[in-house]
């Protein structure tokens, strides 16, 4: 079986503050890490392998030079090839325009039997793009995955989480599908696997070697337009409830019934 | 392709554009001020964010949008109608709400689409609930909600009717819908929406999201494709009282789905207990974090909750110690929950949590009178979660 992961480079969130004079995010020393849903996707597919056999893994990912760094994480942790979409015609790129390039990188590696996202990526939270992918793969596509329960080369058997808790489903294969975070537990890459990472020679394929319309991807293939970006304000002028905590407990009901936060 | 530049010529070296960028890409060459100009670095994704904030116009940004030819011909706002037991669900009529207002800033009619198998009178309810016309799309194949099968009928139908505006409930089925027929039509969708505004002046829809797990706002349009989609999160917007005396069209689509069996298939329902219950629907809910910390206070937690007719929810740590289940998960990683009434009870309120909580009231009982969490609270209460827990409990009792 031939599995394709998805990944992407974002800010390591924890670390996201808030510069106080402009309101803006500081980005300046603010490490890059890979998406941590991403994570269990690469955890999935090497223990798909681990579980299967006869496992391809191959990852790729679209950004600037140095997202090369996390694919040879991806490498670390087993992954047998690594693949970077790297180009200036790239940035600025939306949902659709990223599905539309990972789907040409993916066309130009040659079709997989599946292909794991991440959930959705700590920065943008749209979870658009897993679906989207399989929609240009022309595959069918499961969200919110959170356990394999059985693999086959032809199926999978899948729990997946929804609004009403969760179903039992069947996916065949070639399918993307996207997963959450219950699904696994990411292991640690080895010495001897970061030291493979290290020396992985990672390809990067511009827009011309994957041979995609230029008017699909980044800016000029994005429906999509940011015009205005600001920081909320979030934080409220707090009323303190004082006293014993049997007092507190009073007072808070008086006030939330006459909020009505709550109906009596 | 796109491209970014300044116009070395118009900079005056102000500075004023560097802190919209949202991504730092912003510097500054020249020691003094008389020759500084902007310089833009490779992180710039080309997001455009700047360039409103230039007043000398300096900054260009050059796009060769290919765009829906016919963007005139499509009319009107539809919102799509996700049914769960023959029922709309509720962030549904929460969307027509909306869709009214918006419709009454661009003078133009609302339309819901109904796709599924019995659905009852629902039809009745979303012209109650204030639809203009409903598009009814049954056949007994779409019973259990299915990305592809729903796919071909909603691509069909948007092909057929055109609307300017498609808005479908962030849930977990529309937040999986949504992106495969956007990318079927070409166009381009915005998720989990928290703000619509109506821009009569260019006649677009102001789509605001939060990004970066809620650190950052974006303002988002799709000026050149149609229709203009988004997904919205249930209970930002409040659903009008029904009015039984309100007039609308019914239109029956007829469906000829003559492949009924996709690539993925509905096997069962998983029966699980409490973990069935969807915390995004609760009016109030009760989360507890890592102070609360053992199963036997979450057990008294969860008393507090049914006396007070709240769900219980819980921050990550818990969850992560396996003493909570992932459904249960308020936050980034988690859910995105907007009840009446959040209780945090020993929660930190770390920004990835708050990312999470979009309630009308924020109570905080922590111990510790620094923890972020009281940031956030409408009321604090500085106090041992499980002392104010049971002296909660007995008051809820005696009443």
């Amino acid at each position: 079986m031939k599995i394709i992961v998805c990944v992407k480079q974002v800010p390591a969130t924890n670390e996201v503050r808030m510069d106080p004079v402009t309101n803006t995010i500081i980005r300046e020393g603010v490490e890059s890490i890979l998406n941590p849903f991403d994570a269990f996707a690469m955890e999935e597919a090497l223990r798909l392998r681990e579980r299967h056999g006869g496992c391809e893994i191959i990852t790729i990912s679209m950004g600037i030079p140095s997202v090369r760094g996390i694919l040879q994480e991806t490498i670390a942790l087993g992954a047998d090839q690594a693949f970077l979409l790297s180009d200036r015609a790239f940035a600025g790129a939306d949902t659709l325009a990223t599905a539309h390039a990972l789907a040409a990188g993916i066309n130009k590696l040659g079709a997989a039997d599946l292909y794991i996202c991440g959930k959705m990526a700590t920065d943008g939270d749209t979870a658009q793009v897993g679906p989207m992918l399989a929609e240009m793969l022309g595959v069918a596509h499961a969200t919110d995955i959170a356990e394999i329960e059985q693999v086959s080369d032809s199926e999978l058997l899948c729990r997946k989480l929804t609004d009403d808790g969760y179903v039992r489903i069947r996916v065949q294969l070639p399918a993307v599908i996207t997963v959450s975070k219950e699904i696994n537990v990411p292991r640690l890459p080895s010495i001897s696997g970061v030291l493979r990472g290290l020396a992985a020679d990672i390809p990067v394929f511009t827009a011309d070697d994957v041979a995609v319309d230029k008017a699909q991807i980044g800016l000029s293939g994005s429906p999509t337009q940011v015009i205005k970006t600001f920081v909320p304000d979030l934080t409220q002028h707090i009323e303190w409830i004082e006293g014993k905590p049997a007092e507190q407990a009073a007072e808070l009901l008086e006030k939330l019934v006459a909020r009505r936060a709550i109906i009596r | 392709m796109a491209s970014i530049r300044i116009l070395n010529d118009k900079c005056i070296g102000c500075k004023k554009c560097a802190p919209a960028c949202p991504f730092g890409a912003i510097g500054f060459s020249g020691e003094d001020a008389k020759t500084r100009k902007a310089v833009i670095s490779e992180a710039c994704t080309l997001c455009g964010a700047c360039v409103p904030e230039c007043k000398f116009d300096a900054i260009e940004l050059l796009v060769d949008h290919a765009g829906t030819t016919d963007i005139a011909a499509y009319q009107g706002i539809w919102v799509y109608c996700e049914l769960a037991g023959g029922q709309p669900r509720p962030v549904v009529l929460e969307l027509l709400a909306e869709a009214r207002k918006l419709a009454a800033d661009f003078d133009c009619e609302v339309t819901a689409l109904l796709v599924g198998a019995d659905s009852g009178d629902s039809a009745s309810r979303l012209i109650a609930g204030g639809a203009d016309r409903v598009i009814v799309a049954e056949d007994a194949a779409l019973k259990e909600a299915n990305d592809l099968l729903y796919t071909d009928v909603i691509v069909e139908l948007v092909r057929k009717y055109k609307p300017a505006i498609f808005l479908l409930g962030a849930t977990s089925f529309g937040r999986s819908l949504a992106p495969r027929v956007a990318a079927r039509l070409r166009t381009g969708l915005t998720a989990d929406c928290t703000v619509l505004t109506a821009d009569r002046e260019s006649g677009l829809l102001q789509q605001t999201r939060p990004a970066f797990g809620g650190n950052l706002m974006a303002t988002i349009i799709t000026p050149a494709h149609r229709p203009q989609m988004a997904t919205v999160r249930p209970k930002v917007f409040t659903p009008a009282e029904p009015d039984a005396a309100r007039q609308g069209e019914i239109i029956r689509e007829p469906l000829h789905i003559r492949q009924p069996l996709t690539a993925v298939q509905l096997v069962e329902y998983i029966k699980g207990d409490s973990d069935n219950i969807n915390i995004g629907d609760a009016d109030i809910l009760i989360s507890v974090g890592k102070g609360v910390g053992t199963p036997k206070n979450i057990a008294i937690a969860e008393q507090a909750a049914t006396l007070l007719g709240a769900t219980l929810a819980s921050s990550r740590p818990l969850v992560d110690a396996g003493l909570m289940p992932y459904p249960r998960q308020v936050g980034q990683t988690g859910k995105t929950v907007a009840p009446k009434l959040y209780i945090a009870c020993g929660i930190s309120g770390a920004v990835q949590h708050m990312a999470g909580v979009a309630a009308e009231t924020i109570v905080a009982v922590n111990s510790d009178p620094d923890a972020p969490i009281f940031n956030y609270a409408h009321y604090g209460v500085c106090a041992d979660c499980m002392e104010f827990l049971l002296e909660l409990i007995e008051l809820l009792k005696a009443q």
